[in-house]
């Protein structure tokens, strides 16, 4: 009986091995496979799944609309993170073996631990509008790409947009921050501009899953700072809004970063959310434009939409993960421009997406006009762009209430590049001498 | 019939105290080392190293240290995240601060600042007992988050408070594949499993037994409940510490406090609960249950090739996660090491059980 209970367990292990070396051969030679890590499920999923939802209809676009990417369709698979680390890990090594081009984690933290296995596998690693700050500069962070924006431009844009009201000095600003790698970022530069233009900086964490605020809230009633800055994610957010609410903070003086300024955010508390602001990634939520129509044309009318109901396509979060999954699939166009329209690896796709250029004629060509502004990336850039509006909630919908802010270069730039620095000292890494990259 | 001892003297009290007296025994478990060092390495896919065999093996040994603690002492432990954190926070200021230092010795010295916390905490169980203690532990882990996320000197003021372990480099030799990294840690997690069993077999282990059973009858025939508890907290936190060190530099390679939060203390309770209290090999039949299980529930519609959303997955997945816990509990409430025990018994009567 014990050897049967042996081959039992050998058996069952062949059957596994045998299951995972199946689940290899099923991604197609000819397609180009995306790994799709989302949550569905969980404290975050509120806001993980517009966001999946639009990744994955673009990815189903291409492949409808235009028959893949110059003729090569796009695979995808999706995983289910529930926001941690050490499943979002599980996903990129278990959808590693379909040879991935690159993977978007839509997780600071998931982004922290891919770091550096991405570099060893020859993975790009997307981060729109997340991930880490200082990786905008790709002389070191050769396969991270912060695209459209990273948190400090964001802190950036925000300090920014108040001191526009009025000068800061002896004001107070305070950060809500969700207590993990994502909350954190902004601090640095909030701390940076605190000394700068002379006002009292103040850190507010949240511990996950974030729906217990009321010690925090109590603080803001006490010290009454002139302005709050949201940096929270999933049922956080609406519990900071609704805590808002209660202890009659003003919500004109709220300012969320862009994933903290979403229907999902605001939508618990409907009218009484009123006011509420966000800086913006470029984007709000626009619904009427080509790409949406080519959604509902290619996609919903058919029935092969992913997301519930055809009404959520253009949702703030929606546009986001679309944008995400655009940005991806230009990436690969541009890797195919340079290395022939075919099956392009990870390392081509770094490439492509380090050389992307879309102008403002190849913004309108997507279907995207409005929703994006022009980026160009580069070696030394992996960012593209840093620019975007502030939106406000007037209590059904989402619209803009400021003119264009672009993040400061000639402030950021040296604390990003100290960063990187700093980061290649301790990893050994030699950064790329950008004027030799073509 | 083939798992019969008849005909196995022992003549001297050596061969009595064997760690495994009975002959088959010996050959199995000579023959699973043979496969796990042997055949493993060269049979398995990258993603089963990385994602499965090397979490379960590093999770199994913080279960032995928590086993050691709440098995075999009987105190009930829910800060062995915080001691883990201990343990990796530990390694990386080590490692980062001597460059120089063998990682191995980190290793080891991270262990032995667990250590130091652990018996820290551990000291109240002199006067706190039973739930009181596990709230008090509780406490032990809500402090370390804290301290983890909030003093800057401990993760060098990374501004985002995540770190990052550097390359695994030991006598000039650097392990960098899924198979070196999963031999690393297959020969630690071997020797310090040796090292636990043959702990509690001898006369500390026998101590803290006796602490576990009845703490008044053992302080009667004479053992210190000081020495006997706070050595229990000192190598279990030791073990946990290592884990720790482990679980950052060979697992994750980049982590947050919330690697090491709450719900670790908790995951590793179940597993020692449902392996089976006071037991070596629990302790890896519960690591396998809760870090393998879910990751093949979850993969299972994909195999039988069922197309479910991934939502529907997940919660399939917590379902009958959730009901096989039950399960197990309710068939066999002293864990899966007791189902183990119980075949070997039938086993030995095989096939004339009367």
């Amino acid at each position: 009986m014990k050897t049967s209970i042996k081959l039992k367990v050998a058996a069952t292990a062949m059957a596994v091995a045998g299951a995972l070396g199946l689940a290899q051969e099923v991604s197609a030679a000819d397609e180009i496979f995306v790994p799709v890590l989302v949550y569905r499920t969980g404290a975050y999923a509120p806001n993980g799944v517009p966001w999946a939802d639009g990744f994955v209809d673009y990815l189903k676009l291409v492949n409808e609309r235009d028959g893949g990417v110059n003729g090569i369709k796009l695979a995808f698979e999706e995983c289910e993170t529930g926001y941690a680390t050490d499943r979002g890990v599980e996903c990129y090594e278990r959808l590693k073996s379909k040879k991935p081009v690159a993977v978007n984690p839509l997780s600071t933290g998931i982004t922290f631990a891919l770091t550096e296995k991405v570099a060893a596998d020859k993975i790009t690693l997307m981060t729109t509008g997340y991930g880490r700050s200082e990786s905008a500069d790709g002389s070191v962070f050769a396969w991270n790409f912060p695209l459209l924006g990273t948190y400090w431009s964001a802190a950036d844009m925000l300090v920014q947009h108040v001191a526009k009201k009025g000068s800061l000095k002896g004001k107070k600003i305070a950060l809500v921050y969700h207590d993990s790698p994502y909350g954190k970022e902004p601090i640095k530069v909030l701390e940076e501009h605190a000394k700068k233009h002379g006002f009292t900086f103040i850190k507010l964490p949240v511990t996950h899953p974030g729906v217990e605020q009321k010690a925090t809230w109590l603080q803001i009633r006490q010290q009454r700072p002139d302005y709050v800055f949201l940096w929270g994610w999933g049922v956080m957010n609406s519990t900071s809004i609704k805590e808002a609410i209660a202890v009659s903070y003003p919500r004109l003086q709220m300012f969320g970063v862009w994933w903290s300024s979403a229907e999902p955010d605001v939508l618990p508390a409907e009218a009484a959310a009123k006011g509420y602001n966000g800086i913006t990634l470029g984007h709000s939520n626009e619904r009427a434009a080509p790409v949406h129509k080519d959604m509902v044309k290619h996609l919903y009318s058919k029935g092969k939409g992913t997301a519930a109901k055809k009404e959520q396509v253009g949702d703030v979060l929606y546009n986001r993960g679309m944008l995400s999954a655009l940005l991806l699939v230009e990436s690969i166009r541009s890797a195919q421009g340079k290395y022939g329209k075919r099956v392009v690896t990870g390392e081509e796709v770094r490439w492509g997406a380090e050389n992307l250029n879309i102008d403002a004629g190849r913004i309108k060509a997507l279907g995207i006009e409005g929703m994006m502004q022009p980026l160009k990336t580069s070696c030394r850039d992996h960012e593209g762009v840093r620019k975007g509006r502030v939106h406000t909630w007037d209590g059904t919908t989402w619209s803009y209430t400021s003119d264009w802010y672009e993040a400061d270069s000639k402030f950021l730039r040296p604390l990003v590049e100290a960063q990187a620095k700093a980061y290649a000292a301790e990893k050994k890494i030699t950064p790329r001498d950008c004027s030799k990259e073509k | 019939m083939i798992y019969r001892e008849t005909g196995q003297y022992k003549t001297s009290y050596e061969s009595d105290q064997q760690l495994f007296p009975i002959l088959q025994d010996k050959a199995f478990i000579l023959i699973v080392l043979a496969f796990v060092f042997g055949a493993v390495p060269f049979l398995a896919s990258e993603y089963l190293f990385r994602a499965i065999l090397i979490p379960f093996l590093i999770l199994a040994l913080a279960a032995i240290g928590l086993n050691i603690l709440v098995g075999f002492c009987g105190q009930v432990s829910l800060g062995t995240g915080g001691f883990m954190a201990v343990g990796a926070y530990a390694a990386y200021n080590l490692a980062i601060r001597l460059p120089d230092l063998n990682l191995l010795v980190v290793f080891l010295l991270a262990g032995a600042a667990a250590t130091v916390v652990g018996v820290l905490f551990g000291l109240p169980s002199l006067r706190i007992k039973g739930f009181y203690l596990a709230v008090a532990t509780l406490a032990a882990q809500f402090f370390l988050d804290w301290a983890f996320a909030r003093i800057g000197w401990f993760t060098n003021y990374a501004p985002s408070g995540s770190v990052t372990a550097p390359a695994i480099r030991i006598f000039g030799y650097t392990f960098a594949s899924p198979v070196e990294k999963y031999l690393l840690v297959l020969a630690i997690v071997c020797i310090f499993a040796l090292v636990a069993r043959n702990l509690t077999r001898g006369a500390i282990g026998r101590s803290w037994m006796a602490m576990r059973d009845m703490d008044v009858a053992a302080e009667v025939i004479g053992i210190r409940p000081l020495y006997a508890k706070v050595t229990a907290f000192a190598v279990s936190s030791f073990f946990v510490g290592l884990a720790g060190a482990l679980w950052a530099f060979v697992y994750l390679g980049a982590w947050e406090p919330l690697a090491f939060d709450v719900n670790r203390s908790f995951q590793l309770l179940f597993m020692v609960i449902i392996g089976g209290l006071g037991s070596i090999l629990g302790s890896f039949l519960g690591a396998a249950f809760i870090v393998i299980l879910p990751l093949m529930l979850n993969q299972m519609p994909g195999w039988l090739g069922m197309e479910l959303s991934t939502a529907l997955i997940s919660h399939i997945e917590v379902m009958v996660f959730g009901t096989l816990i039950i399960f197990f509990l309710i068939v066999e409430p002293h864990g899966l090491a007791r189902l183990w025990a119980i075949g070997k018994e039938k086993l030995r009567l095989w096939p004339f059980p009367h």
